[in-house]
């Protein structure tokens, strides 16, 4: 339990990094868990290259977990390229997120990472890898 | 209908040793079950019931004429005329068994839907609705190209009847639930079974919520359709029951179609059963449906009118008691008008994180959307947490809820 809500995730949850709406950004997508009702949206803007995300922010409402992973993503992926992050394995984030999760939390605490993916592969077609098959729970719209 | 006393009260206390899952500690501490609205845990003279059917009574039913199979057969009818007695039906051909009352609900809204709606018509439900009474009828209306209509509630969460009668225009099919599995409102079946009679139209009760823990009188409540379930009434999963005015249903066509359920099969056609085996194809769920039987006598036996009363009363001490932790809103009517479910949310947290504080407790409630999402859009939130109650239910535990929803604050508020 300690662990659960341990220092870090409540630091995220309370003071996301990266929260906000970029206008006109380059990729964009929304994904909502329909288990719980967490919303999130992603906006990424790209460096000249068009290829390193400069800028990355998200909006959203949920419950801690799902907000202060995403909050952790937002830090995890400025400066790497689409194609890093497209192949950006959920064990690293959920390495940063560090808590041992049940698998309805683990949905809570992907949900980011799958609507930043599908952001870049809308933006750049970027490939949605086979693990994200099992999220299809997920509704990313 | 005579006059009944006021019940006793019921010793919750006692009948908890009736249910085994109780022994075990959660989180190192005891469990305290405030999600019986989703699922009730079982009686120990259920699981025996189980237990004793399959080791000396198991074999398919009907047809087999040998003694193992004579022995299921009149225990699975035997659960029938239980299910009969239990919602007050006229008849036990009236009463079919299905998966769950979802399906029963599916039954009448593909087998009497499909054939009886068009354009022109209309399907009204509630906003209150469990997407078991809400989805199929929404498809069905769609398929059939009849309207869809929602009846909606006032802010304590109760039907708003004044908005009736402009909803009436060719209005077929009233659905409804008995009492809402998310706010726990009681609805007042009687009076839109007499309005939907008025104006020609069929009522449909979903009494998945209701069924378990207030009396069911088909006659009394005047329906022509009820849908029941035995997982929230101490019965095991996976069996429900219908029950259909014998005259509706001895015209509709079969909903699912195959073994058992025919008259006679040949290549040019097929002829229907009776009733309710037009209605009930394949290997049904037998030693649940008969598990159901021992529960509908279990809970029978507690008495429908102690266990209404004593819940109503859970629900009271349950709205003053989390009051007072404050910056929480709780949803639905007063608890004079209310079964025993507390749907609430903590001011600035998420319901996820509320229950997962509140499981660290060992103290099991339900967050999400209950299976109401329209509701959900009509309070204005995307979830809730819900604290429901049972006959097995102790005071304490909601104590308990209430010292963990204190912790819930002081950690994430």
């Amino acid at each position: 339990m300690d662990d659960l809500y341990r220092e870090v995730i409540l630091d995220h949850y309370k003071n996301p990094r990266g929260h906000g709406v970029i206008e006109d950004a380059d990729a964009q997508a929304e994904g909502l868990n329909p288990l719980c009702g967490d919303e999130v949206s992603i906006y990424v803007q790209f460096a000249d290259d068009g290829e390193t995300i400069d800028e990355v922010k998200f909006s959203g409402r949920g419950c801690a977990i799902s907000q202060a992973s995403t909050s952790m993503l937002m830090e995890m992926v400025k400066g790497r390229t689409a194609a890093e992050i497209a192949e950006l394995p959920k064990e690293e984030l959920l390495d940063e997120v560090g808590i041992p999760l049940t698998p309805i939390r683990l949905k809570c605490a992907l949900l980011g990472l799958g609507v930043l993916k599908v952001a870049l592969h809308r933006a750049k077609g970027t490939p949605l890898p086979d693990e994200w098959a099992g999220l299809d729970e997920l509704d990313l719209r | 209908m005579a006059v009944t006393a006021r019940p006793a009260s019921l010793d919750a206390q006692k009948l908890r040793a009736d249910f085994p899952i109780f022994a075990q500690k959660i989180h190192g501490k005891p469990l305290a079950y405030l999600d019986s609205a989703a699922s009730s845990q079982k009686p120990r003279q259920v699981l025996d019931v189980l237990r004793d059917f399959y080791e000396t009574s198991y074999a398919n039913v009907h047809r087999g004429v040998y003694v193992l199979s004579e022995r299921a057969t009149e225990a699975y009818e035997g659960a029938r005329e239980i299910a009969r007695e239990f919602v007050n039906a006229p008849s036990a051909r009236e009463v079919i068994f299905t998966r769950s009352a979802t399906e029963s609900i599916n039954l009448v809204a593909y087998a009497w839907g499909l054939d009886n709606l068009g354009p022109g018509d209309a399907v009204l439900v509630t906003e209150l609705e469990h997407h078991s009474n809400f989805v199929p009828w929404q498809y069905i209306a769609k398929r059939t190209g009849a309207d869809f209509r929602l009846l909606p509630i006032d802010d304590h969460g109760e039907l708003r009847l004044d908005a009736l009668d402009e909803l009436a225009d060719g209005v077929k099919v009233v659905a409804t639930n008995h009492v809402s599995n998310s706010l726990g409102t009681v609805n007042p079946v009687t009076k839109l079974a007499a309005w939907a009679h008025e104006h020609g139209a069929i009522m449909v009760v979903d009494a998945a919520q209701g069924a378990p823990h207030h009396r069911v009188d088909v006659q009394g409540l005047g329906c022509d359709f009820l849908a029941f379930s035995s997982h929230k009434l101490c019965g095991p999963s996976g069996v429900g029951a219908l029950w259909g005015r014998a005259e509706l249903l001895e015209p509709m066509a079969p909903f699912n179609l195959g073994g058992h359920m025919i008259r006679a099969v040949r290549a040019e056609g097929t002829t229907w059963g009776e009733l309710p085996y037009k209605f009930e194809a394949g290997t049904m769920p037998i030693a649940e449906a008969v598990g159901f039987g021992a529960a509908m006598e279990y809970v029978s036996a507690v008495g429908l009118d102690a266990i209404a009363e004593y819940e109503s009363e859970l629900a009271a001490y349950a709205l003053e008691r989390i009051a007072e932790v404050g910056g929480i809103t709780c949803y639905g009517p007063p608890a004079d008008r209310r079964a025993g479910i507390v749907s609430f949310n903590v001011e600035g947290i998420h319901p996820h994180d509320v229950a997962q504080v509140l499981d660290s407790e060992g103290v099991a409630i339900r967050a999400g959307h209950h299976c109401c999402q329209p509701l959900m859009t009509r309070l204005g939130v995307a979830a809730t947490n819900r604290a429901s109650f049972y006959l097995y239910t102790l005071p304490d535990e909601i104590d308990r809820l209430v010292d963990g929803l204190h912790k819930v604050k002081k950690i994430l508020g």
